[in-house]
């Protein structure tokens, strides 16, 4: 098996409340995997635990054969897991450029005399760091916006911005949290594209978050299905649309059967 | 590196400049220009600190204590009393030389740079409110120390200081002060300071250690606030722990608050106008009769700052060519709403600022090459 990220039994608990029990999935290398569900299901519970922003309470993670479970976020980082918002949390104050140069800050290799002195070291490093960051901004087509400061972006561009900051970590496997929200027809037809191009062109692992249906089904290679913080079904998107428990959670329990999709 | 160099040769060279002018103007006014100086290394270093990573530290004066108390121990007790030839004698030949304070000045900075790292590491896992008060309690702790440590004067504090510190000394740390800080903030590590300061989970989640770089960010404002405590201490002569109170840090503050926060020129500004503006206000005491006003109206100045604008004079710009081409009336249709846009981020990054231009002024072979 070549799974790139392994979780087993991965649970998490704030109090007495459990947000996520029993999280198993599989993530192979170079796969399109899509994590869905209702509201409150507890799919950004399990990215917090991918990214170290929450120790779980329980469980294992296991990346490329290495435990990476209650590393510090800094340190999944490094080991290749990188990751978006829900909520995007972007630099505001630095510029398009400098926010996608401060996500490879992990990887600049010089010390603090280097900067001060301003050494051949550090010129050499600040200028590959710049053209690695304008190649990525150019990738997710904000190229053109390079020199604004972050806050001027519109909504879908600060969506992409991030993207570009988080591919700047140079990560092998990308998490995204709901990259498509708030974003219309068009909008979602170019992110669909972007992503694809991610994983194709770039040859990183995609974990996805999203709530339109037609985005993961018509991306993601596998799905799993949150409700309640337990998995109800896992597969590729053709059965998870059939799966009885997922349109129960969709769409409340009733008159089984009355709706064959998920999709709305 | 080379062009580093000669910056440095030219701020020493400009110190010396200065250095020789303000020992031809008025006493008075040239003991000002002095403590603006002092002011400088005190703001931007702080900058680094609250400004730049967002910590709101109220221990500056605290940092400040340690390198004055530090470097005046040194220079003090190297010298005595020759009474056959009526006047000091120093222990070390250097110290006759008035470069030989250097070594007691660096070791003052990097005794407060060590108490930086000692105080960073524990207050580290607290933020804003909280940090302010840890930090404003270090403040308290080392003054406290100080004033019942009689080796160094006690609460008396510590006289006959040699006059080391003059216009050179001063100008030519504010200046490497300003130009390693204008370095570091378009560096990688000025990017991840203003990265924690903008969102810190981001900052962590994209691989910043933003631990390790907290605690850099307190060592190094912390180290340029020692050296500016021992160039106070050699300038005042007589230091006591009062002078390094907790109103000191405040002080140093509202500098920042007032230049604009995050803006190094800002805090230049701030630095220079808050040392300058209440020895201006004398005349206003003069010509009104009425001592103790110059209080009122400096208060009141800041409470106006802030009411109309309180971002600070710069807000987080900087004080750039370019800002201030965008300011002039004539060139607003073409240059204010278009710019943003026609930039391109070539031009953005290597765009100097009003500081970096100086470095231009070098032979161009200079130029990018080392």
């Amino acid at each position: 098996m070549t799974a790139l990220l392994e979780t087993r039994d991965l649970a998490m608990r704030f109090g007495g409340l459990t947000a996520v029990e029993k999280f198993c999935c599989s993530i192979e290398k170079g796969e399109l995997f899509g994590l869905i569900g209702p509201n409150g299901a507890g799919k950004t519970t399990v990215f917090n635990m991918l990214t170290g922003v929450y120790k779980p309470s329980e469980g294992e993670i296991v990346l490329d054969g290495t435990p990476t479970t209650g590393l510090a976020p800094a340190d999944i980082s490094a080991r290749g897991v990188s990751r978006t918002f829900q909520n995007i949390r972007l630099f505001d104050e630095l510029s398009v450029l400098e926010n996608v140069m401060a996500g490879a800050h992990q990887h600049a290799k010089i010390n603090l005399l280097d900067a001060l002195l301003r050494t051949g070291r550090y010129r050499r490093e600040e200028e590959s760091q710049r053209e690695q960051a304008m190649r990525l901004l150019d990738f997710v087509g904000l190229g053109d916006r390079a020199g604004l400061p972050a806050r001027a972006l519109a909504y879908g561009h600060r969506r992409k911005l991030e993207i570009a900051r988080a591919l700047a970590t140079q990560p092998r496997l990308l998490c995204l949290d709901e990259p498509g929200a708030g974003m219309n027809h068009a909008e979602k037809l170019e992110l669909s594209a972007l992503i694809r191009r991610i994983r194709d062109e770039l040859g990183i692992t995609i974990l996805l978050i999203e709530h339109d249906m037609k985005l993961v089904m018509g991306l993601c290679e596998r799905i799993q299905v949150l409700d309640h913080g337990q998995t109800i079904c896992c597969g590729a998107p053709a059965e998870v649309q059939c799966n009885d428990a997922v349109i129960e959670a969709y769409l409340g329990a009733g008159e089984s059967g009355r709706k064959k999709t998920a999709d709305h | 590196m080379l062009r580093t160099l000669g910056i440095l040769a030219l701020i020493c060279a400009a110190a010396f400049g200065l250095h020789l002018v303000l020992d031809s103007i008025d006493a008075y006014w040239a003991r000002i220009a002095n403590l603006c100086g002092i002011s400088i290394l005190l703001a931007v270093s702080l900058n680094v600190i609250n400004g730049l990573c967002g910590q709101f530290s109220l221990g500056h004066a605290g940092f400040m204590a340690i390198g004055a108390y530090v470097s005046a121990f040194f220079t003090t007790t190297l010298r005595y009393f020759d009474d056959a030839a009526g006047q000091y004698v120093t222990v070390l030949p250097l110290l006759d030389q008035s470069w030989g304070f250097v070594p007691a000045l660096l070791l003052g900075g990097f005794a407060a740079a060590a108490a930086g790292l000692v105080i960073g590491i524990p207050t580290l896992r607290l933020r804003g409110d909280y940090l302010a008060i840890a930090t404003l309690g270090f403040g308290e702790i080392v003054t406290i120390m100080i004033t019942n440590f009689s080796k160094v004067g006690g609460a008396n504090g510590l006289s006959g200081i040699p006059a080391y510190s003059n216009g050179f000394w001063i100008f030519t740390f504010a200046g490497i002060c300003v130009l390693f800080t204008l370095h570091l903030q378009r560096s990688t590590f000025g990017r991840a300071l203003i990265a924690i300061r903008e969102n810190e989970l981001a900052a962590e989640v994209m691989g910043i250690r933003t631990a390790r770089i907290k605690i850099a960010a307190f060592v190094y404002g912390a180290f340029f606030a020692g050296i500016a405590g021992g160039l106070l201490g050699h300038f005042l002569q007589t230091i006591s722990p009062a002078t390094f109170g907790f109103m000191k840090s405040i002080e140093v503050i509202v500098m920042l608050v007032l230049g604009g926060l995050g803006s190094l020129t800002g805090a230049i500004i701030g630095a220079v106008t808050l040392t300058v503006l209440p020895e201006l206000l004398r005349d206003v005491e003069t010509s009104t009769g009425m001592p103790g006003i110059r209080m009122v109206v400096y208060s009141l100045v800041l409470i106006l700052l802030m009411l109309f604008r309180p971002q600070g004079i710069f807000g987080q710009r900087e004080l750039s060519l370019r800002l201030l081409r965008s300011l002039l009336p004539g060139r607003r249709k073409e240059g204010a709403p278009s710019a943003p846009a026609a930039f391109t981020a070539q031009q953005s990054v290597e765009a100097k600022t009003f500081f970096a231009r100086a470095p231009q002024t070098l032979p161009p072979q200079n130029e990018g090459k080392k």
